[in-house]
């Protein structure tokens, strides 16, 4: 097998704080531009999505994903989060938690006031 | 979707920084009025001096668009005492803030926006905020009035605190400074105040910054300057790699307003007033799980096996129904509600809350964990008020938990949100995800520019506005009512003031401290590096309990580190750069913290400040402000009357000196 290795240091953590969709994104830098922290730099490709460059600097806060215009984002809460966040359906027992293997159907209900789920 | 590993990997090359660089390119840019912060007080500031017709000028750390600890979003908007339906007056609200903190928190601050509060509300909703259920969607329910479709929170009998659907709120405000023409300098750190003659003390004309993306320097020259940044978060709570999330401030956080005003020679008060640590707690991200507080006031907590526990009013006793966690209770006054800045209630204006003896009972068995927030047991309303309306539209809550889990297929109508599993002491407080309240985390409470009834500072030209720069002030309506009000104070000062003079030798001293940074050297450390020694030393240091000698090490390992590690840390680009200069704000408000902790020689339950060798608990003789400011390197304190708001030379009531003032 050949593979190229490179020296790299380890990744920061959280890795990413974002998943972004290749496909979707046109590399348009509009989470660039607004990001409070400035955790993407824009790709020297144009047209390609956005570099994570930044990401223990993430606040959480969404700013890229409600910016995005083409849905091509979203949020990857660290793993130490994901697996902390459980809840319980009532009626069955079942346990669920963020980011778990098989999840159940989205809830679908918009926020009060229309806003973007 | 390449991180940086990624990129390298796939093109086996690291890529090249993507903007300009332009270390060293000076700019001059002038205005009447000045910003410092473009979070939500600098934005609603921008907006009140540009209707006033100043040249405005904005410098953000971020970006105006969405930066900032209420850029996000908003979910609730407290003191709108004159709003129609409140039955608090801005009297009422401002004394109970002030009995209930002792007399440490800002009469000025507090009656300015109970008073203008829900005009500054009015202005968002004209902007495009919606603040009114103008959809019919919770008709009916306890918590709205019918005629204005205003909707309460905490007490719904005193309706002084709006419900908001607050999640566009930043948006509005920058298009609304867009379409004013107020010229917005992002990705700008603000390293140094500029004054008359380069003079500490003197009048202020403007301020110094770095492009955080190109590493240009900037000349601000102001006739009116106003400070509207952020708390220091990154002052004790440092450790991005591990809580990321877990707190209410960003990255930029670094107390830049407060470094920069001590340096020109401001005076500040209750800077020794630092608070638990718990909103930066490690790990959990702010409302992503089980709790009963703030946004979920009042929202039932079972245990493993569905039992309830119980809710307890001011006293200490039971509750028996759902209803009465939102009303006050019979012979108490009001609800004053949390996160407004208090450590302290008085038991007529505190909320009801969970059994305060729940840590003992988890531990004698009677509540096994894990703990659950169980929203089916409120109304349908009520429910979806909690979790649609506030989560929805909170800052740090309208992505990251309500798109988060709703995608993930949490219903509260059939859920129960699992609490952290933690020691039985991380449930003293109903704000669960808080974690364990570890005592030598804290941050910054009550400390800031001591101000006057014009909200301006001890400084000609300098004017402060939001909750962390203006000392003993509380939230989110709190900054834009205070930004919208020095604004008005400044532009009309600016209107008759003598065109501002730059002193050179001030800028090129700014600047040398500035690009020193860009060379490495042979020991040189990075600014995370840095960031985490100085949070050691708060934290070792300056933690809930302190002592003279303790405090005094702390000052001058403090020193050592600026004078020797920092003074050849090296920056590798601009954003590095940015995050090293704010570093240097670190230091001069860890110095403020100590030096005012030092100079308070007695404990106060008011301040949530504890001296191991001054234990006695707030002594009448200690009941007083002691206003610090530097001058010829020298750190100086006086008294000053807790209320001296209402003393000479100002008039003896609250309204008077409003209406004296506010126009």
């Amino acid at each position: 097998m050949s593979m190229k290795i490179y020296m790299t240091p380890n990744a920061p953590t959280p890795n990413k704080g974002q998943h972004i969709d290749d496909v979707l994104c046109n590399g348009c830098n509009a989470c660039v531009e607004v990001c409070p922290t400035d955790v993407f730099m824009p790709n020297p490709q144009r047209e390609k999505p956005p570099i994570i460059l930044y990401p223990e600097e993430c606040w959480f806060c969404g700013a890229c994903i409600e910016e995005c215009g083409e849905n091509a984002l979203s949020m990857a809460h660290p793993l130490s989060q994901n697996i902390s966040v459980n809840w319980v359906r009532k009626d069955t027992g079942a346990y669920y938690r963020l980011g778990m293997k098989n999840p159940p159907p989205p809830n679908r209900r918009p926020p009060s006031g229309g806003g973007r789920a | 979707m390449p991180t940086f590993h990624e990129y390298v990997e796939k093109h086996g090359t690291v890529p090249e920084w993507p903007y300009p660089i332009r270390y060293d390119q000076e700019s001059e840019i002038s205005a009447d009025v000045l910003i410092i912060g473009g979070g939500v007080a600098g934005c609603h500031a921008a907006i009140s001096a540009a209707r006033q017709g100043a040249k405005v000028v904005i410098a953000e750390t971020g970006h105006v668009k969405r930066s900032g600890s209420g850029g996000a979003g908003v979910d609730h908007w407290h003191g709108a005492c004159k709003n129609p339906c409140s039955k608090v007056t801005p009297l009422d609200y401002t004394q109970a803030v002030m009995e209930s903190a002792n007399g440490f928190s800002n009469g000025i601050a507090r009656y300015i926006t109970c008073s203008e509060g829900w005009d500054t509300l009015l202005e968002c909703e004209e902007m495009g905020v919606q603040i009114r259920d103008v959809q019919d969607e919770f008709k009916d329910a306890i918590f709205r009035d019918d005629e204005t479709k205003l909707m309460f929170g905490y007490d719904y009998k005193s309706r002084h605190v709006l419900r908001v659907w607050g999640g566009n709120l930043k948006q509005c405000l920058f298009y609304e400074m867009k379409r004013l023409e107020v010229e917005m300098y992002n990705r700008t750190v603000v390293t140094s105040l500029l004054t008359e003659g380069g003079k500490p003390g003197g009048r202020v004309v403007g301020a110094t910054g770095v492009n955080m993306r190109t590493g240009e320097f900037y000349v601000f020259k102001a006739k009116a300057t106003i400070v509207a940044s952020g708390g220091a978060g990154r002052l004790f709570s440092f450790a991005p790699e591990l809580t990321a999330a877990a707190s209410m401030s960003t990255m930029n956080s670094a107390g830049t307003g407060h470094a920069i005003g001590f340096d020109a020679g401001a005076e500040f008060v209750l800077m020794e007033q630092t608070g638990p640590g718990r909103l930066a707690g490690f790990g959990y991200a702010p409302y992503s799980m089980g709790n009963a507080h703030n946004t979920f006031h009042g929202a039932p907590i079972v245990d493993v096996n569905g039992k309830e526990v119980p809710w307890v009013d001011p006293q200490g006793r039971e509750l028996q129904t759902i209803d009465e966690r939102f009303l006050p209770v019979p012979g108490n006054k009001f609800q004053l509600g949390a996160g407004i800045g208090l450590y302290h209630y008085n038991d007529e204006y505190r909320s009801p809350d969970l059994a305060r003896d729940l840590p003992e009972r988890i531990r004698k068995g009677e509540f096994q964990l894990p703990l659950y927030t169980d929203l089916t047991r409120l109304s349908e309303m009520e429910r979806r008020c909690i979790f649609g309306m506030m989560v929805g539209n909170e800052g740090k809550t309208r992505t990251a938990i309500y798109a988060t889990l709703t995608k993930a297929g949490f219903d509260p109508d059939k859920d129960m949100w699992q609490a952290p599993v933690m020691v039985p002491e991380g449930y003293t407080h109903a704000n669960f995800w808080g974690g364990v309240p570890l005592p030598h985390l804290r941050g910054l409470a009550g400390g800031g520019f001591l101000v006057d009834w014009d909200l301006r500072t001890s400084l000609e030209g300098l004017y402060a506005a939001g909750t962390s720069p203006v000392f003993g002030a509380g939230c989110h309506g709190e900054s834009h009512t205070m930004g919208r009000y020095a604004a008005r104070k400044a532009s009309a000062y600016a209107k008759s003031s003598a065109e501002p003079a730059i002193d050179r030798k001030q800028v090129e001293a700014a600047k040398a401290q500035a690009y020193r940074h860009i060379k490495p050297s042979k020991h040189s450390v990075g600014w995370k590096e840095l960031n985490y020694a100085i949070a050691r030393v708060m934290q070792d240091y300056c933690g809930r309990f302190k002592s003279e000698h303790t405090l005094k090490r702390g000052l001058s390992l403090l020193h050592e580190l600026r004078e020797n590690e920092a003074s050849t840390a090296y920056a590798a680009n601009p954003h590095e750069l940015g995050r090293l200069l704010e570093c240097f704000s670190l230091f001069t408000v860890g110095e403020m913290v100590m030096h005012a902790s030092l100079a308070r020689k007695c404990s106060s339950m008011y301040l949530d400040f504890f001296r191991l060798d001054h234990p006695q608990l707030d002594p009448p003789e200690w009941a007083k402000h002691l206003p610090m400011r530097r001058t010829n390197g020298k750190v100086q304190f006086r008294e000053l009357p807790l209320d001296f708001h209402l003393k000479a030379p100002y008039a003896s009531t609250y309204e008077e000196n409003y209406q004296r003032h506010a126009r």
